[in-house]
């Protein structure tokens, strides 16, 4: 039995020594390279998905150049596609969810940080992570249903009645648009707000608050004016975190967005987005020039939400540093 | 006196923001138990024994059920494990005992990239790539598609749980004679086995309810699907298109199967975390 | 543990395997205009023929006129016809022709859901182009009270609500518009997918009559069947001859008729604001887009099949859906054009 031969790690000093071959009858080697060839074929993938995005948009990328993100005119019958309402449509959601989610999440986070018993805490936990994990197709379903009624014959006219001086909020209301895919977003992405930032003011050390609460100030004060600014830039990363996932959201978007590719001021008025313009009209896309201009949103939507996962992490990283060098 | 004053705003200001960082709380998690009321009520009056077991009606005609899709939603996670998670897991494997950092860092860096991939620019990829080339929209393409979404999730949970496993136990598998192989399949990886379900079965939740890459692979089917070949009908595009129509008897159907997907997903996500014993941390998807 | 997983997993693949035995299926997609007739018809081929399941995915006409093109479906449905560009498309990919097969005529109606309106409302072209540029906004504006003396019209905003997928049902309407109204003609044109001067998109068929019947004051443009199986009400139109017409069975015929006589040859042929005093304007044929050429001879002979016996038996399931029948012309054209298919 060539047993002591193959006990030597294969990435020792010794490896080198041998031949291919001669690694190869030893287990170590195959499983090293059968293993790196699925870790291979992540890579693999990933370079896949970019190389069909950016292959599959030579078309409009050479007809339109950068004029695509300027157009707002999205005409297949006279084959001019501008990408702009879908742009500004899936910004604008997002902007309307973070500013829905992020007091809200950002409150939660702060009472299961540090108000909360370790119990409760976890036990609120447990179900923030489940919320995570309904499909969007679900918050689709009820938003047609439940939150549009709502939106139609309470909460617009509400605000039109209040606040209907602002431009964001004049015109008619038709329960879907950009202020009721905005709410459903803000729903979605709450439990990411949540999650990520409790664990961030929870890693915040303890001495911080004790010199705080020591110096006279009250439990929130400590908490609003030392520990939340400690953690700020993992907070900061868990919202571009849920930017990121609500730029992406399709099903739930298109179910209430009203698929219209318009541009407008107010909050009222139906829209569309990057996700639900291609989820709408990718498999009926006549002629190439159509098909790959959705390929090429595809394209952008892709580049954003890579350059905002980035960013999230890169602030949560820093954070976690941060909190785990600094010492009284 | 003004300082006493002060205090009382100040302590004031701390009670109030506080009870509204618990409204806050109240908010978030009560929407969890809002949703469900509303999918036990709406769509348990919906499920009957049709709705298991009978195909769709014809258009605008009331009865039928789902049966096929639920079929075809289970045949197309049983696809998608099967790419997603050997992938996944051998690949965490390479990441965790055999690979040199620099390798790691880009394998690592892949996964997250394919993890914030959004799903209909996955679904747009496995188009191109598995249906287009073979002029058919199939359940091998839904397969694909949502295996590819179960890759980056399982690689990097598995990729947790394997380096997890204290030193001791690789050095005395090593101490003992053990190749490496030897020591991760019989020692790490049964030492590990816990969390690595915990990851394949969170990522099986995560791909259950997805609908957007099936609309360009696995299509739709109002029969049973023939084989592996052909289009087949799921529970999350049954319920968008049936959410979207004008009749009221699809609609009820579209409740009872969001009841239906949101039980399993939540029956995963639970199970999931319970395997796991208590004080370990379960990492976010 | 293990060995339950394993049984499992042995018995689905064998039951998969079983059902995957002797059906031959075929996969269609394309309109959701004639959906609910293809769906009947397909239910009961198969009970008629049980080895044989054809799936119809309704996506859209421009989704019946892709999904042909690149072949990753057997048939496809559209209610607006291939134009030249798609035509030669297919055939520069394939090397051989596709070819249109009528089904049944439909129509396009109106649909609206004004409060306190219970009427049938008369609409002039001149209103409905108006309404859809944008430039009509609200509910009792001349042009539409002018038409409805008697009602009372409310001065409500209207929500004009169109299609957000490719469709034919948007095909004929725009082919409509574009033959009553030049403004709409330069300004939008006819396609099955166009850039709406205004309103709100729904999906399919099924989207728009859903978000008309839950919007107050909304109008969007539905396949007949749609409007009538959701008790919604629709419109008289008024055609070439002046005369206010609502949607039906003899209505539609009537447009269809000057044009049995003179169907062109490849069955591509508009039959909106048709001639004739008890014509329909808004009506259409409603088209399979078939290939010449099948290398799978079971598919093909199960697809001639079943067109043969949708252009008998199938006939008699159309009415009772408000679609009309095939004229008797253009049924014996296509059974002789069946030919063609090899």
């Amino acid at each position: 039995m060539a047993t002591t031969t193959t006990t030597v790690p294969s990435a020792g000093p010794l490896a080198g020594s041998r031949s291919f071959f001669g690694r190869l009858r030893d287990g170590d080697e195959i499983a090293r390279l059968v293993t790196l060839l699925f870790a291979a074929s992540v890579v693999l993938i990933t370079l896949l998905i970019v190389y069909e995005l950016w292959q599959g948009s030579v078309l409009p990328r050479h007809k339109f150049g950068f004029a695509f993100f300027r157009t707002s005119v999205w005409d297949p019958n006279f084959e001019q596609f501008g990408a702009l309402p879908f742009i500004f449509g899936t910004l604008v959601t997002s902007a309307v969810a973070l500013f829905i989610a992020v007091p809200l999440g950002i409150g939660a986070a702060i009472f299961l940080a540090e108000l909360a018993t370790a119990r409760l805490s976890d036990a609120l936990e447990f179900f923030i992570d489940l919320l995570a994990a309904v499909p969007s197709v679900i918050y689709g379903l009820l938003g047609i249903f439940i939150v549009v009624p709502v939106m139609r014959d309470v909460v617009q006219p509400a605000l039109k009645n209040t606040l209907g001086f602002i431009p964001l909020f004049k015109g008619p209301a038709f329960g879907i648009g950009f202020l009721t895919a905005g709410v459903v977003l803000a729903i979605m992405v709450i439990p990411y707000i949540i999650s990520v930032s409790r664990e961030i003011l929870l890693s915040v050390p303890r001495d911080q608050r004790e010199a705080a609460l020591a110096l006279g100030s009250t439990r929130w004060e400590s908490t609003w004016k030392v520990v939340v600014p400690f953690a700020r830039t993992g907070i900061m990363g868990s919202i571009f975190l849920a930017l990121a996932r609500a730029l992406g959201e399709t099903m739930a978007v298109t179910m209430v967005i009203g698929n219209t590719p318009a541009i407008a001021a107010s909050l009222f008025s139906p829209g569309d987005s990057i996700a639900s313009v291609i989820a709408n009209q990718f498999t009926e896309a006549t002629g190439e020039l159509y098909t790959q201009s959705l390929i090429e949103l595809g394209l952008v939507l892709f580049l954003l939400t890579f350059i905002l996962n980035g960013l999230a992490r890169l602030l949560i990283v820093l954070t976690s540093q941060r909190g785990g060098t600094a010492h009284a | 006196m003004t300082m006493n004053a002060q205090l009382r705003w100040r302590k004031f200001v701390s009670n109030f923001m506080l009870t509204m960082t618990g409204v806050c709380a109240l908010i978030s998690v009560s929407v969890l138990f809002f949703i469900l009321g509303y999918l036990v009520y709406h769509g348990g009056a919906a499920i009957n024994w049709d709705f298991f077991t009978k195909l769709p009606a014809p258009v605008g005609e009331n009865g039928g059920g789902m049966a096929n899709a639920i079929v075809g939603s289970a045949k197309l996670l049983l696809l998608a494990a099967c790419f997603g998670v050997p992938i996944g897991f051998f690949g965490a494997i390479y990441l965790a005992e055999f690979s040199s950092s620099k390798i790691a860092f880009v394998v690592r860096y892949a996964a997250d990239l394919l993890n914030g991939v959004p799903s209909i620019v996955i679904g747009i990829f496995a188009y191109s790539l598995a249906v287009q080339p073979f002029k058919h929209f199939s359940t091998y393409a839904g397969g694909f598609a949502l295996g590819v979404m179960m890759i980056p999730i399982t690689l990097r949970s598995t990729e947790e749980f394997l380096l997890g496993v204290p030193r001791s136990l690789r050095e005395g598998a090593m101490a003992l004679g053990a190749s490496k192989w030897r020591t991760v399949g019989t020692v790490i990886v049964p030492a590990a086995y816990r969390g690595i379900l915990t990851a394949i079965l969170l990522a099986f939740a995560r791909v259950a309810g997805e609908t957007a890459p099936l609309l360009f692979t696995a299509l739709g089917n109002r029969f049973w699907s023939n084989g592996w070949n052909e289009p087949t009908a799921s529970l999350p595009v049954m319920i968008y298109n049936y959410a979207l129509s004008p009749f009221e008897d699809w609609h009820r159907q579209a409740w009872a199967a969001g009841l239906v997907l949101l039980a399993l997903i939540l029956i995963i996500n639970i199970a999931a975390r319970a395997i796991l014993s208590r004080g370990v941390s379960v990492p976010r998807a | 543990m293990k060995r339950i997983v394993a049984i499992l997993l042995m018995a689905f693949g064998l039951a998969a395997f079983y059902i995957a035995r002797a059906v031959l299926s075929i996969n269609g997609a394309g309109a959701s205009f004639p959906e609910p007739i293809y769906s009947k018809w397909f239910d009961e081929y198969h009970k008629k023929d049980p080895n044989i399941q054809i799936n119809y995915q309704a996506i859209g006409s421009g989704g019946g006129i892709k999904q042909i093109t690149e072949g990753t479906v057997d048939f496809g449905a559209s209610d607006g016809p291939m134009n030249d560009d798609q035509l030669k498309a297919f055939q520069d990919k394939h090397g051989f022709p596709v070819l249109h097969f009528p089904t049944v005529l439909g129509a396009d109606v109106p649909t609206y859901n004004v409060p306190g309106v219970n009427a049938e409302l008369n609409f002039t072209p001149e209103a409905l182009a108006g309404i859809f540029l944008g430039k009509i906004t609200k509910w009792n504006d001349p042009a539409i009270s002018g038409a409805n003396r008697g009602v009372n019209l409310p001065g409500n905003d209207i929500v004009v609500v169109h299609r957000s997928d490719g469709s034919g049902t948007t095909y004929i309407w725009t082919d409509y518009l574009s033959k009553v109204s030049d403004e709409w003609k330069s300004k939008v044109g006819k396609n099955t997918s166009v850039n709406w001067p205004t309103g709100l998109g729904g999906n399919k068929n099924e989207g728009v009559a859903g978000l008309v019947k839950q919007t107050p004051n909304a109008i969007g443009y539905v396949e007949l069947i749609f409007a009538i199986q959701n008790k919604m009400p629709y419109g008289r139109v008024k055609n070439s001859s002046g005369e206010f017409i609502k949607a039906d069975l003899a209505s539609v015929t009537a447009a269809a008729a000057g044009a049995a006589k003179s169907m062109p040859e490849d069955f591509r042929v508009s039959i909106t604001n048709a001639p004739g005093k008890t014509a329909y304007p808004i009506s259409s044929f409603t088209w399979l887009l078939i290939p010449s050429k099948f290398s799978d001879a079971a598919k093909r002979d199960a697809i001639k099949g079943f067109v043969k016996w949708m252009l008998a038996d199938g006939q008699s399931d159309t009415e009772a859906l408000a679609y009309s029948k095939l004229p008797k012309e253009v049924v014996a054209m296509e059974l002789s054009a069946l030919n063609k298919v090899q």
